[in-house]
């Protein structure tokens, strides 16, 4: 029996080192990255055409998430509220939840599958074909162009991205009041107002800034460090996915707890 | 000049160079030959500062590669040009865009300098008309060619080329032999070939290392590499691994 205490406290301790490694080892990749700011000549062109890969063409997944979100919210509000609350504060649930939970959250994991494993493989890929070798022995600092432009787009974009399809779920949550629920719209607009504060949408940006910076950092952080061919890309865009979904979450509860 | 001493390197347990000492002189072409997993990339990436040694030396123009700062460092990676085992060209650019890379990263080249000399290097390799290929949609004998092009776009003095003609046919292994030693005519850059591939090794070498175990096992001009004594050298030449059963 102590023997197997004994390899159980070992087990926790040789993972308790390799996960404090990994954190290391991303914290060098971010020192890396935030030095190579003052290399605008490399990655000043790249942020453009990064914002539009991972910010433009997720608009629409972001938007169809946002969407049934909104209706959803809508109906279930109505089910829970009968009878009990006024209806009008339909109006007050799908707003405020759209905006400060599910709006950021959502966009923030679905767009972790999306933009997280498509930078984890593409440079995952890049670094077992040695091209990010190549790039260095080119005198580029891999840092400043291949993460650089990644996570500056990442922290502009997933807000944008995220305050888009907020918009999107509240529309669809008062298009399904107005058709579903008998509800009229100065009802939903005023459940809409009741509750709202600005900062609310300032809390939204927060989140989904520190979500943008969580998923782009981690899926070149997974990228960078990949070994061993196709396997090794593909376990790279899994843990990129992964890890970024755990972190976001985390951050979830962290900004509520620290801005509420 | 290329200078190694007593260069340790291990990954890990497994030890990769085992005080290993290498001269490439200036202006000569060295071939530095092995079995394959030997550790002969591993020397090349010492070179241009992509591994640190453990422990041991490595120089280049007389500079300690493993202390140059990052500015030092990234100018001698602009007088080093590096040609890899598989080309390592950017899939998602066109190949004059490959050969621009580095020129980009050159001091004091304009917009149309980057052009010129990037459609130079690229006719330097028979690939003038391929400019605006993607590496997808071209042959791997060409894809290599277009590795070349774009480490010589900068004229550097020092070429390393890694495995260049690694899964290529005899006919485009012998193309690729020829465009090095033309490669050296007109930029006369010193080189370094990494290879496994003999028959490259004499025609482009003029003098050729042999690295066994970590260490540098043997030296010399190619005709006495040829017909060097060492069991283990014979081994490698003969492809005949009961040689070295015998010595064991």
């Amino acid at each position: 029996m102590p023997g197997k205490t004994l390899d159980f406290v070992g087990a926790t301790g040789r993972a308790a080192v390799r996960f404090a490694a990994t954190v290391g080892e991303w914290g060098v990749l971010m020192q890396d990255t935030i030095r190579g700011l003052r290399a605008v000549r490399i990655w000043g062109k790249l942020v453009f055409e990064q914002m539009m890969r991972i910010g433009v063409d997720s608009v629409p997944i972001a938007l169809f998430i946002a969407a049934f979100t909104g209706i959803v919210l809508a109906l279930q509000a109505s089910y829970t509220f009968t009878g009990a609350v006024p209806v009008y504060l339909v109006g007050s649930l799908v707003g405020k939840t759209m905006i400060i939970e599910l709006g950021p959250v959502l966009t923030g994991l679905a767009l972790a599958g999306r933009v997280g494993a498509s930078i984890a493989a593409e440079l995952g890929t890049m670094r077992v074909t040695e091209q990010i070798d190549a790039l260095e022995t080119m005198a580029y600092d891999p840092a400043a162009y291949l993460v650089l432009p990644r996570v500056l787009a990442g922290g502009v974009m997933f807000p944008a991205v995220t305050l888009l399809a907020s918009a999107l779920g509240i529309v669809a949550g008062w298009l399904t009041a107005i058709q579903l629920l008998d509800m009229s719209t100065p009802e939903f607009v005023r459940g809409l107002e009741t509750f709202f504060v600005p900062f609310d949408v300032v809390f939204s940006v927060i989140k989904s800034f520190s979500f943008g910076l969580t998923v782009t950092s981690l899926g070149c952080f997974f990228g960078f460090r990949t070994r061993g061919g196709a396997a090794g890309v593909g376990r790279a865009a899994t843990s990129a996915v992964v890890a970024s979904s755990m972190v976001i979450l985390v951050f979830d509860a962290f900004w509520a707890a620290v801005l509420l | 000049m290329i200078r190694l001493r007593g260069v340790h390197k291990a990954f890990g347990r497994k030890v990769v160079l085992d005080d290993f000492d290498l001269d490439v002189p200036e202006g000569a072409t060295v071939a530095l030959i092995g079995a394959s997993g030997a550790g002969k990339s591993v020397v090349l990436k010492h070179i241009v500062g992509l591994l640190a040694a453990d422990r041991g030396s490595v120089t280049v123009d007389g500079h300690e590669v493993g202390e140059l700062g990052q500015e030092a460092l990234y100018a001698l990676r602009r007088r080093v040009g590096f040609v890899f085992q598989f080309a390592a060209l950017f899939d998602s650019m066109t190949l004059a865009h490959n050969v621009e890379m580095g020129l980009r990263r050159m001091p004091g080249l304009s917009s149309r300098d980057i052009r010129r000399r990037a459609a130079e290097s690229l006719e330097l390799v028979d690939l003038g008309e391929l400019g605006d290929r993607y590496p997808a949609e071209i042959s791997g004998g060409q894809r290599k060619r277009a590795g070349i092009a774009r480490a010589i776009a900068t004229r550097p003095r020092y070429l390393l080329y890694d495995e260049p003609t690694t899964g290529l046919d005899p006919v485009t292994t012998t193309v690729i032999g020829r465009l090095i030693l033309r490669l050296r005519e007109e930029i006369g850059a010193t080189g370094l070939v990494v290879t496994h591939d003999l028959k490259t090794a004499y025609e482009v070498a003029d003098s050729m290392a042999f690295l066994h175990d970590g260490r540098l096992r043997a030296h010399g001009a190619p005709g006495e590499i040829r017909i060097s004594g060492d069991p283990v050298v014979r081994s490698f030449i003969e492809g005949a691994p009961e040689l070295m059963e015998t010595m064991a």
